[in-house]
């Protein structure tokens, strides 16, 4: 009885974490199958210890460069889709002008269309026009379908400031350039970020778009797709541990720099 | 920009129903909005239309296609791969189903029984995304591989009997079944149903918890009538997060189904990708988005929160 009491108290946490294992589950496999040593081509069953993988991440034909490929192609649509995004958000939430409704339903849409959607209709649009498949190809499409990210991002954070701070630097005599730079965007910049480091990661991972628009030039997603059919080399398993380890990391050292910054002004 | 900004601040604050000075032009929006819209519109817009008329085309490859108002080809898609479509709506119906149920205890543990560990639970949701998500789903491969320990205790607690009766499964396999895609599919999206859980649980005032209670309304009571009612707006749009995106997806079903589970996103890759008969690619894309559409408008008028979204 005393047990049935503890669980009715519990249940909900017990559930929780349940399903937190579930989501974590395949990470301690990735990591676990980094260290393995496979007797054939795929890595799905556990032999014998090894740190081999480890020691050389790019033993793979193919995996370093592809891997490259994804950090530069992630960089630059970020770099795209947060400038294009921010100056939108701006738009949307500090104007009035026509054409709003449309111009908030060509931002919802893209992130209400399943991904296969975009990614034809991309396609056909490229073979139309002859394009050559490839970096820049691959480039638009990840610019295009991030922008929609960030702007919900820094819409959220730039419709939270207080518009008073922007006249008050008016007031003391600053011109709108230096009013941008030293007020609006360091508030906004919380905003700005959280819709970069979205994109990044979307663009980093994307698969779907990427598949139907990159001809035969292979990032790192499409490389480990390629691979589930000819036999994941163990390295694929090193980049994950290494990417999971990487996030937990930049989070936890982004939220210890968060706090110190916030009891300063306390 | 303009000369407004030359002029000097006013000195003495403006009287209340003055607004103080536009100190940027009229155009300023249209300068701001015009990058990033053009760009939707030639990559984003424009496409559905090249789509749209690329499905009502005949011809070849080799000779080039042009537009025959061919529509045809929709009926055509339609009686060929009716069974692939839904296949796509029922193991996306069922992934949304599983991700509100494993989702919805997870979101209210980190909202309201976290406490000090509410940050790391919430790097622990969302550092997976930055983990490639094929990878992850391949380690889905080593845990309902045959013969793992997954698929043992399953064997062991007499489930798999019930649900390869059920078609879900197939003998002592979990692989390459309707199973092993629905729970890739539940996997990947869960934590899209998480986010808009936990933030919409997060709003909910503590107090109103305490005054039902003080009500005298037992815990399932006060879930039923304050909690949930009150988390519907996160209920909803996680709902369609996870729902848009599942019936999409055609890496499930690859990785951890068969042929026999190919979702219509899988038809759409192969027509497109392998086949090469664009028309027909096109007409099943254009479906999928129009019943998808259709699906979603439903379903929002039911829920009856339209301005939410």
């Amino acid at each position: 009885m005393a047990f049935v009491n503890w669980f009715k108290r519990h249940v909900v946490v017990i559930a929780g974490l349940l399903t937190l294992a579930y989501l974590l589950l395949p990470n301690v496999v990735v990591t676990v199958f980094s260290f393995n040593k496979p007797n054939g081509r795929f890595n799905y069953e556990w032999q014998r210890f090894s740190t081999d993988a480890w020691k050389d991440p790019c033993g793979v034909a193919g995996l370093c460069g592809s891997l490259s490929l994804s950090l530069q192609i992630a960089l630059w649509s970020t770099l795209g889709a947060t400038a294009l995004g921010t100056a939108i958000a701006f738009a949307l939430v500090r104007y009035r002008f026509r054409a709003r409704g449309a111009i908030n339903s060509l931002i919802f849409l893209p992130m209400a269309m399943p991904e296969v959607v975009m990614a034809a209709s991309l396609l056909t649009l490229f073979l139309n026009m002859g394009a050559q498949l490839g970096f820049w190809t691959i480039l638009i499409a990840h610019i295009m379908f991030c922008l929609s990210f960030v702007v919900t991002a820094v819409k959220a954070r730039v419709m939270s400031m207080d518009p008073r701070l922007e006249q008050a630097a008016q007031d003391l005599y600053a011109g709108p350039f230096q009013t941008f730079v030293r007020v609006t965007l360091p508030i906004a910049a919380p905003g700005i970020a959280a819709g970069a480091l979205l994109a990044f990661a979307l663009s980093f991972d994307d698969f779907i778009i990427t598949n139907f628009n990159a001809g035969s030039t292979v990032t790192f997603p499409m490389f480990v797709w390629g691979s589930a059919q000819r036999g994941t080399p163990v390295q694929i398993n090193v980049v994950g541990t290494a990417m999971f380890v990487i996030a937990v990391l930049f989070v936890l050292v982004s939220m210890v720099i968060g706090n110190r910054r916030h009891r300063r002004k306390a | 920009m303009s000369t407004l900004t030359e002029a000097p601040p006013p000195l003495s604050p403006p009287a209340p129903e003055q607004k103080p000075p536009r100190r940027r032009g009229r155009w300023t929006p249209y300068w701001l909005l015009l990058p990033g819209i053009l760009w939707l519109v030639v990559f984003f817009a424009a496409p559905m239309v090249y789509q749209a008329s690329t499905s009502v085309q005949t011809g070849s490859l080799e000779e080039g296609y042009k537009v025959t108002w061919h529509f045809v080809t929709y009926w055509d898609a339609l009686s060929e791969y009716w069974p692939q479509f839904l296949r796509s709506v029922a193991y996306a119906a069922s992934a949304t189903v599983l991700c509100l149920l494993l989702g919805y205890p997870l979101a209210y543990l980190i909202a309201f029984r976290a406490g000090r560990w509410r940050n790391l639970i919430m790097i622990l949701v969302i550092a997976p995304f930055f983990t490639s998500f094929l990878i992850r789903t391949l380690a889905w491969k080593t845990i309902l591989a045959d013969g793992g320990p997954v698929v043992g205790a399953l064997n062991t607690l007499h489930v798999l009997d019930v649900t390869s009766w059920l078609g879900w499964t197939s003998g002592d396999r979990v692989l390459a079944t309707p199973l092993a895609v629905v729970c890739g599919l539940t996997y990947n999206f869960l934590p899209f149903m998480i986010l808009p859980l936990y933030t919409s649980l997060e709003r909910i005032d503590g107090r109103l918890h305490e005054a039902a209670g003080d009500l005298y309304a037992k815990p399932s009571t006060v879930f039923r009538k304050v909690t949930f009612p009150l988390s519907m707006p996160g209920v909803v749009s996680g709902t369609l997060l996870t729902f848009i995106p599942a019936t999409g997806d055609y890496v499930n079903a690859s990785l951890l189904g068969s042929a026999d589970t190919g979702m219509i996103g899988n038809v759409i890759q192969s027509q497109f990708l392998r086949v090469l008969d664009y028309p027909t690619a096109a007409a099943l894309s254009f479906i999928l988005m129009a019943a998808i559409l259709a699906m979603v408008t439903f379903y929002i008028r039911k829920s009856g929160t339209e301005d939410l979204v």
